[in-house]
C-alpha cells in the first residue's frame, strides 16, 4: 500500500518514475522534472481558454453584439483579424505569448503585462495577509477540535468551518464592511490606503507597489497603520474561507496521527499531552496543509477577485471585474492566462517545498 | 468497509432508501447536522416550488395597486425585507431566487454528470491516447481557479443575454465545464480499479461485450460515490452562480430573481448604511449552501468509518479503519478534508483509498 498520494501534483507521478532510492540526487531531478511540467500545464490552459473563448464568437461580437449593425461588426472584426481561421489566430496567439506578449486591452490599449506589474502587488499583499489570517485562525482551531474530538468544542469548530465555507466572500465582505466600517467606524470602508497616505507613498523614490513595504519606507508609523487598517477587513473576508479549510484539514489529519502507534508509545512514555499534540501529532499533519496550499492559491486568486471588488482593493481581481464590466474580453482573456501562469508557478513552488519537507513525495 | 457503504440484500426496505439509511446510521452531532441540513433543504425546495404562492409580489414587480414601492425603503409591513435600489421587494426576490438557484443546480449538475461520467467511463475502461489527453487536460483545468474559468465561459455563452433561460444556461454551462473534471477524475479512477476486479474479468471470459461490462458491471459500481460529489457540487454551483451575478454576469432582474445580482446592486447601499438589500439575499445564499453542505458533509462522514461517530463504529469498524488509515499522516487531504468541498478532491482520493 503506497502511503504517498500527492493529490495536488497529479502530474508528478506520470513523469517522474518511481525510484527505489529517493535520496541524494533525487531532489535535483525531481526539481527539474517538476519545473518542466509547468510548461505543458500552461500550454493546456492557454489552449483551453483560447478555444473556449473563441469557438462561439469573437471578442468584438461579444462586446458589441446587438449594438452595431452586421456590416460595421464585420469591418471591426476584419480589422482586428478575427475573421481569419481560428487555427491561424491560435498559432499567432501562441507565438505572441511565447515572446511574453499577453496582448493589449481593447478599452485602455495598455499591454496586459503592464496590468500585472501595476496591480499584481496589491493582489499579492491581499493573498499574503489572508493566508496569515487563515493560518492564525485555522490551525489552532483544527488542533483544538481534533483534541476534543466528538465533544462540544469539536462540534462548534466544525460548524464554524462549514459556515465560513457557506458564506460567499463578497457577502462576508459586505457584512464586515457594514458592521466594522459603516456602523462602528473602526476600520476604513474600502481601498488600500487613505488619500493622504497614498500621497506620501507616491513621493517615494523607489516604490514597490507593495503598500506595506512602501509604508515602512516612508518611516511614518501613521502611514503604516493606515495601510494595515485598510487590509484588515479584506484579509479577514478572504482569510476565513481558507481558515475553514485549514481547520478541517488539521482536524482530520491530527485525528489520524493521534491514533498512530507512535503517539500511543509517546503517551505511554509519559510525554505531556500538550507536547504530544504539538510535537507528535501536529507536525506530520502540517505536510498536507502545505500541499493543499497549492490548491488554495487557485481558490484564493478566485476569492481575491471577489474580495477586491467588494473592497475596491485595486488589484488584479478588481481590474478584471472592471474589464468584465466594460466587456473588454481581450483584457479578460489576457489576465486569465496570466493568472494561469501564476497558478502553475505557485503549484510548482508548493510541490518543491512539499518534496523538500517530505522525501516520500520525490519518488 | 465497502460492506457498510453498499446496501446488503438482506436489509429492510427502509434501510435501502439512500438518505433514510444514513439518518438511521448516524448518531449525535452527525445526526443533528444531517437532519438540520435536510430540513433546511426541504424549506429551500418548498420555497422554489411554491414561490408564486409564498412571494408577496413578483420578482420584477415595482408597483402594486397602491402605487410604486419606492426605492431603498426600510423593512415595513408591506415590505418585510424592504425594497432595493431598483424598487423591487427584497422578500419576493429572495423567495423567487430559490427557483433560479434550483434550476441552475439541476442543469449544471446533470450536464456535468452526464459528460463527466461518460468521459470517465470511456477513458478509464478503454484507456489509450484519448485517456491520456483527457487526464492531462482535465488536470490542468482542475488546478485552475474555477471562478475565472466560469467567467470566461459566461462571456462566451451569454454574450450579453439576460433572459431567464439564457442566463440560467450561461451560468449552468459555465459551472458545468468547471465540474466535469471532478466527475471525470472520480469515475475514471473507480473504473480503472473496477476493471481489474475478478467479476469484470469473469464477465470478459464469458464473452460479455464491452458495452455490457461498462454499463452493467463498471457503471453501477463506479457511481457509488457520486451522491457525495453531487451535494458538494450543488453548493459550489450556488456559490459560483452568486459570484457570477456579483461580478455583473447576473440574470437581469426582469428575467428572474438572482441573489448574486441583488448583492451586486446592494454594494453601494452598504456604504450608506442600508443593510436590508444586502443582508437578505446574502443570507439566502448562506442558508442554501449551508443546507446542502451539511447534508453532503454528513453523508461523506457516514461513508467513512474513520469519521463516522466514534461510539457506534468503535467495535465494528475499528480494525478495518486501522488497516486502511495510512499512518504518519497521509499526503492527500484525507477524507472530510474541505478540499473536497472546493474541488471534489477528497472523494476520488477517498474512493481509491478506501478500497485499497
Amino acid at each position: 500500500m503506497s502511503t504517498v498520494d500527492t493529490a495536488p501534483s497529479s502530474e508528478a507521478p506520470a513523469a517522474a518514475r518511481p525510484r527505489p532510492k529517493a535520496t541524494g540526487g533525487g531532489f535535483g531531478r525531481y526539481l527539474l522534472v517538476r519545473f518542466l511540467l509547468i510548461f505543458p500545464t500552461i500550454f493546456i490552459l492557454v489552449t483551453v481558454v483560447f478555444f473556449l473563448a473563441r469557438t462561439t464568437g469573437d471578442p468584438i461580437t461579444a462586446a458589441q453584439g446587438g449594438r452595431l449593425g452586421p456590416e460595421q461588426l464585420a469591418e471591426l472584426r476584419a480589422a482586428a483579424g478575427y475573421d481569419r481561421p481560428l487555427i491561424v489566430q491560435y498559432l499567432e496567439y501562441l507565438a505572441q505569448l511565447a515572446t511574453g506578449d499577453f496582448g493589449r486591452t481593447m478599452t485602455t490599449n495598455r499591454p496586459v503585462v503592464e496590468i500585472l506589474t501595476t496591480y499584481g502587488p496589491a493582489t499579492f499583499e491581499l493573498v499574503f495577509y489572508s493566508l496569515i489570517v487563515a493560518f492564525a485562525v485555522g490551525v489552532p482551531l483544527g488542533l483544538y477540535a481534533a483534541y476534543h474530538r466528538d465533544k462540544a468544542q469539536d462540534a462548534i469548530a466544525r460548524v464554524l468551518a462549514i459556515i465560513w465555507y457557506a458564506v460567499p466572500i463578497f457577502f462576508a465582505g459586505l457584512l464586515l464592511k457594514l458592521v466594522f466600517a459603516v456602523w462602528l467606524k473602526w476600520l476604513p470602508v474600502a481601498g488600500r490606503a487613505s488619500v493622504s497616505a497614498e500621497l506620501q507613498m507616491q513621493t517615494l523614490p523607489n516604490r514597490t507597489g507593495f503598500y506595506t513595504i512602501d509604508a515602512i519606507q516612508t518611516g511614518n508609523p501613521e502611514v503604516l497603520l493606515d495601510v494595515l487598517s485598510h487590509a484588515v477587513l479584506p484579509a479577514v473576508a478572504l482569510g476565513l474561507l481558507t481558515a475553514g479549510i485549514f481547520l478541517r484539514l488539521v482536524r482530520t489529519n491530527v485525528i489520524g496521527t493521534l491514533a498512530t502507534d507512535y503517539v500511543d508509545a509517546a503517551r505511554s512514555r509519559g510525554v505531556a499531552e500538550s507536547r504530544l499534540l504539538r510535537k507528535h501529532a501536529y507536525r506530520p499533519a502540517l505536510i498536507p496543509i502545505i500541499t493543499v496550499m497549492g490548491l488554495q492559491i487557485a481558490l484564493l486568486l478566485a476569492g481575491a477577485v471577489l474580495t477586491e471588488t467588494t473592497f475596491e482593493w485595486k488589484g488584479l481581481g478588481f481590474i478584471l471585474a472592471e474589464f468584465l464590466e466594460s466587456r473588454d474580453f481581450v483584457a479578460v482573456q489576457g489576465i486569465v492566462v496570466l493568472l494561469a501562469v501564476i497558478v502553475a508557478l505557485t503549484n510548482f513552488i508548493v510541490d518543491v517545498i512539499a518534496a523538500f519537507i517530505d522525501p516520500r513525495v520525490r519518488y | 468497509m465497502a460492506v457498510t457503504a453498499t446496501a446488503r440484500p438482506g436489509r429492510r426496505w427502509r434501510d435501502r432508501i439512500p438518505v433514510v439509511h444514513q439518518v438511521r446510521q448516524s448518531v449525535g452531532l452527525q445526526r443533528g447536522m444531517l437532519v438540520a441540513g435536510l430540513l433546511m433543504l426541504l424549506v429551500f425546495v418548498l420555497c422554489a416550488i411554491f414561490a408564486p404562492l409564498i412571494a408577496p409580489y413578483g420578482f420584477a414587480q415595482r408597483a402594486d395597486a397602491d402605487g410604486g414601492f419606492g426605492t431603498q425603503q426600510p423593512p415595513s409591513a408591506a415590505h418585510p425585507f424592504g425594497t432595493t435600489v431598483g424598487g423591487y421587494d427584497v422578500l419576493s426576490r429572495v423567495i423567487w431566487g430559490t427557483q433560479t438557484a434550483i434550476l441552475v443546480i439541476i442543469v449544471a449538475v446533470l450536464l456535468a454528470i452526464f459528460i463527466g461520467v461518460a468521459l470517465g467511463l470511456y477513458a478509464g475502461y478503454f484507456g489509450g491516447w484519448l485517456d491520456r489527453i483527457l487526464v492531462v487536460v482535465f488536470d490542468a483545468i482542475y488546478a485552475f481557479p474555477s471562478l475565472l474559468l466560469a467567467i470566461v465561459l459566461s462571456i462566451v455563452i451569454s454574450g450579453g443575454q439576460s433572459n431567464l433561460w439564457g442566463g440560467v444556461l450561461a451560468a449552468a454551462g459555465s459551472i458545468t465545464v468547471v465540474f466535469i473534471p471532478q466527475y471525470f477524475r472520480v469515475i475514471r479512477a473507480e473504473t480503472v480499479r473496477i476493471k481489474a476486479e475478478a467479476y469484470v474479468e469473469s464477465a470478459k471470459v464469458l464473452g460479455a461485450p464491452n458495452r455490457r461490462i461498462v454499463f452493467r458491471h463498471v457503471f453501477r459500481n463506479a457511481t457509488r460515490t457520486l451522491p457525495l460529489i453531487i451535494t458538494l457540487n450543488s453548493s459550489e454551483a450556488i456559490l459560483t452562480l452568486a459570484a457570477l451575478g456579483f461580478l455583473g454576469f447576473g440574470i437581469e432582474p426582469t428575467a428572474a430573481a438572482e441573489w448574486g445580482y441583488d448583492l451586486n446592486k446592494a454594494q453601494s447601499d452598504v456604504t450608506s448604511g442600508i443593510w436590508w438589500t444586502a443582508l437578505f439575499p446574502g443570507l439566502a445564499i448562506v442558508f442554501t449552501v449551508l443546507a446542502i453542505t451539511l447534508v453532503g458533509e454528513s453523508l461523506n462522514d457516514l461513508a467513512d468509518p474513520r469519521l463516522r461517530g466514534r461510539r457506534r463504529v468503535a467495535q465494528s469498524a475499528g480494525e478495518v479503519a486501522e488497516t486502511s488509515v495510512v499512518p504518519g499522516g497521509t499526503l492527500d487531504a484525507g477524507p472530510g478534508g474541505l478540499t473536497g468541498l472546493e474541488d471534489g478532491e477528497t472523494f476520488d482520493e477517498h474512493g481509491i483509498e478506501v478500497k485499497r
